[in-house]
């Protein structure tokens, strides 16, 4: 335990803490719009966009994340040369908070599918016989039942998120992974200590999203 | 339900057969390569010697060829001089992290891979030479002429690789402007080097001559040649091994010999570099002492 | 899908079909305007120079650096899969357990492993590994990375699974445990010959997409230099200056294998629902229990 306190004074656990869950809000709010773009894609009339929605989720969802976040700065911003900011430390946040967006929204797209099933036929045949088109039909009566049928999977894809924030250590971001890395380097003797601390961390940040989603969906399921 | 038992258990039958096709270590790949094959110990007819894979121009090799690089050079000589042949040598690959580790392990008999002498390190290994004094420096495109040191960089960008202090020693003491990337090799760094994204990368100098040596990169980058730390390059033994003086006396012989700038003038070519003559003549260059 | 597609929306009629066949060729214009100026921009790059591709595809680059890599990504998935489903399994039943302590530490270790992000896990065990059992020889230090991805896989899929087995369990139809106790089974009993059982079966779809998402997480093993697919890529395009195209392909093997798994699961799932009165739907397309991680 000795010197174990001295560490909080050395490192910024918390500031690097702050990193994750900065990168999980923007890349939640990301990839819940992507999302749901790609669902109605997924459920349009029109077969160019259905098949982007499709092959977009298939691949997306079967490439590892690690790969994605690396493939992005070696060849986005390593050879296309995109760039967001001249900062860099701004400019890889970026790229992280993308690359997370990129490749939740597959699974965001995902569980509003799922969401769309547990609707019954007969909200869209009402829907359509009382006028609505496509997009008024999936905006007023599918989407907002199909998104409280999907709390749960949205929420599982949430946490999901909030854990895989720390992939970002490989796209140059210092979060509380990386900073455990760096920690345990450092300090061998304490790595139970230091893990345990960052272990806690990520529980404090989750657990409690595991139990509001559980909250959540019995409170907004549509009762049928 | 009988049916399900047979493929519980032939799920298992090939979770014994996956555990028992061995781990990286024994398999003669990955981690912990031996070219030998089989578990060898010390003191036999042959030498475990444990080398960098990936690092061109030092300890690099090739698919399943014979490694290349200055390292290699060196601690074939050596071997030599300890009475082993070429073909006695089996190389094993020690990832930095892993080094003080495979030594104390057992699982080499000594180390050549950019291992710069420490007193952290020495509490756990032992060190012979250094045969080779490096200094941190910064590699930059052919045709740059603004970068001349790690005071240079206010407003640059600089490319190292993750978790080494070189990139960030430079952000402390030297320019404090500087933008900072890190990665997870050398290699990325210079590919961002080529397209224009960094202006320099950063770590020992002989590291990055022999990055630019490789016949891909060959003509367009330059190490700056302004060492600015000393990097003392030894050979890792055990705690106590006895070999020390005699690797040493190797050492000295191999570079008295001419042996030792025909290897480094080899791995090096086409980038402009020469070691800085000043470290590696100077007393930097003292070999350690074995008594301890 | 097909179904509920169609209801969403009228048959198009003549003005519709040519708007859709006009989206679509606009669409088509705009994916292939983007492929067009992404490759334009590596051409300028000279990232398309044929020999760095050669180097990445030619017959060195499988036997040596693909293949052996493949094994190891496929080796340490297997071995977690299979580790996994142990763990998956006793943890299942422990919080099933009539018996409350034991009910409540495992749900907290279930828990703690379902929190944490794997990587912490693997950075934290590869430590763990190299420092601390390496040194009492009981690893080759070399293997470190090794056992780290495989242990960090085990804990984390293995708490997924034990989530998997209890609600599976607890999703049968009450008839199964109320059958069980009428023919006069203990609790045990009737969870051991006759719910376990079936939510297995019911899992298994699952358990093969499961697959993918350790083999996706075994990827997460380059950040602490295990020799695995990924970083037999990055070594092979240290050499030859070409890790874009190496990495390019690497991700493609990754692609195809995770397609064919999850193609598969699916498949599965159809064959083995006559078997058990549970769901047999892959968990990652439609409940999302187990969202992948990396």
């Amino acid at each position: 335990m000795n010197g174990f306190l001295e560490l909080f004074a050395e490192y910024d656990i918390l500031g690097a803490f702050w990193m994750n869950i900065r990168l999980t809000v923007l890349a939640a709010i990301g990839s819940f719009v992507l999302g749901t773009v790609l669902a109605v894609f997924r459920i349009s009339p029109v077969g160019s966009l259905r098949a982007i929605g499709t092959s977009y989720v298939n691949v997306v969802r079967n490439t590892p994340l690690t790969i994605i976040m690396v493939l992005g700065v070696l060849a986005v911003w390593g050879q296309l040369k995109i760039e967001f900011f001249d900062d860099f430390a701004l400019n890889f946040f970026t790229y992280a908070v993308i690359a997370l967006s990129l490749y939740h929204a597959s699974f965001v797209c995902e569980a509003i599918r799922s969401g769309v099933n547990t609707v019954p036929q007969g909200q869209a045949e009402a829907a359509r016989a009382i006028g609505l088109s496509f997009l008024p039909a999936a905006r007023v009566v599918v989407l907002p039942q199909a998104l409280r049928g999907a709390i749960t999977p949205l929420g599982n894809t949430l946490i999901a998120l909030t854990k895989n924030t720390t992939v970002a250590a490989a796209a140059s971001v210092a979060e509380a992974s990386g900073l455990m890395k760096s920690m345990i380097e450092f300090n061998p003797n304490l790595m139970i200590y230091i893990f345990l601390t960052i272990a806690i961390g990520f529980c404090i940040i989750v657990i409690p999203m595991g139990i509001l989603t559980t909250w959540l969906s019995d409170k907004l399921a549509v009762a049928r | 339900m009988r049916k399900k038992y047979i493929s519980v258990a032939a799920l298992a039958a090939s979770a014994a057969l996956a555990l028992s096709a061995c781990s990286p270590s024994s398999t003669g790949n990955g981690g912990g390569e031996t070219t030998g094959g089989g578990e060898t110990q010390a003191g036999g007819d042959s030498v475990r010697i444990g080398i960098k894979f990936d690092q061109p121009g030092l300890g690099f090799r090739e698919g399943s060829g014979d490694p290349t690089g200055f390292d290699v050079d060196v601690a074939k000589y050596v071997a030599g001089e300890l009475g082993y042949a070429e073909d006695d040598i089996e190389w094993v690959q020690t990832p930095s992290a892993n080094r003080e580790n495979a030594l104390e392990g057992g699982e080499v008999d000594m180390i050549f891979a950019t291992y710069s002498i420490t007193d952290e390190r020495k509490q756990r290994v032992d060190f012979a030479g250094p045969y080779f004094v490096a200094g941190q420096d910064l590699l930059v495109r052919q045709d740059d002429t603004e970068i001349t040191g790690p005071d240079a960089l206010d407003g640059k960008n600089l490319c190292s690789v993750t978790g080494s202090t070189s990139a960030q020693r430079i952000k402390d003491e030297y320019s404090e402007g500087v933008n900072l990337v890190e990665q997870g090799g050398y290699a990325e760094c210079v590919t961002y080097l080529e397209s224009g994204q960094v202006d320099a990368v950063t770590t020992d100098d002989i590291i990055l001559a022999g990055l630019a040596a490789t016949p891909e990169n060959s003509g367009k980058f330059k190490v700056v040649g302004n060492p600015f730390t000393v990097e003392r390059y030894g050979v890792g033994l055990p705690k106590d091994s006895d070999q020390c003086q005699a690797v040493n006396d190797a050492i000295t012989k191999m570079k008295e010999e001419g042996a030792w700038e025909e290897a480094l003038t080899k791995n090096t070519e086409g980038t402009g570099y020469t070691p800085d003559q000043k470290l590696n003549d100077g007393p930097e260059a003292e070999l350690e002492s074995c008594d301890a | 899908m097909k179904a509920q597609a169609t209801v969403l929306f009228d048959a198009p009629g003549p003005k519709a079909r040519r708007n859709i066949l006009l989206s679509n060729a606009v669409a088509l214009a705009v994916v292939l305007v983007v492929v067009v100026l992404v490759l334009i921009q590596l051409n300028n790059q000279d990232q398309l120079a044929p020999d760095k591709w050669i180097n990445a595809l030619d017959a060195n680059a499988w036997a040596n650096y693909y293949l052996p890599g493949l094994q190891f990504t496929l080796q340490s998935s297997g071995i977690a899969v299979v580790t996994s489903l142990a763990f998956g399994l006793v943890f299942g039943f422990l919080r099933l357990a009539p018996f409350g302590p034991l009910r409540w530490i495992s749900g907290v270790v279930v828990e703690f492993f379902r929190a944490v992000p794997v990587l912490v896990m693997m950075f934290f065990l590869y430590f763990f590994f190299s420092r601390i059992v390496a040194p009492a020889g009981l690893i080759d230090s070399s293997d470190a990375a090794y056992y780290g991805v495989i242990v960090g896989l085990t804990v984390y899929n293995g708490a997924v699974i034990a989530e998997l087995v209890r609600s599976g369990v607890r999703s049968l139809p009450k008839g199964q445990r109320e059958a069980a106790a009428a023919i006069g089974m203990t609790n045990n009993q009737s969870l051991r010959l006759v719910e376990v059982p079936q939510a297995l079966t019911a899992m298994l779809p699952s358990l093969l997409s499961q697959f993918v998402v350790i083999i996706k997480d075994s990827a997460l093993g380059y950040l602490i230099g295990f020799y695995e697919l990924l970083q037999y890529s990055r070594q092979l395009g240290s050499g030859y200056s070409n890790i874009l195209q190496t990495l390019v392909v690497a991700a493609l093997i990754f692609i195809v294998i995770n397609f064919i798994l999850t193609w598969l699961a699916s498949k599965l799932a159809g064959r083995l629902s006559s078997r058990t009165v549970g769901d047999t739907t892959p968990a990652t397309s439609t409940t999302g229990v187990t969202v992948g991680q990396a």
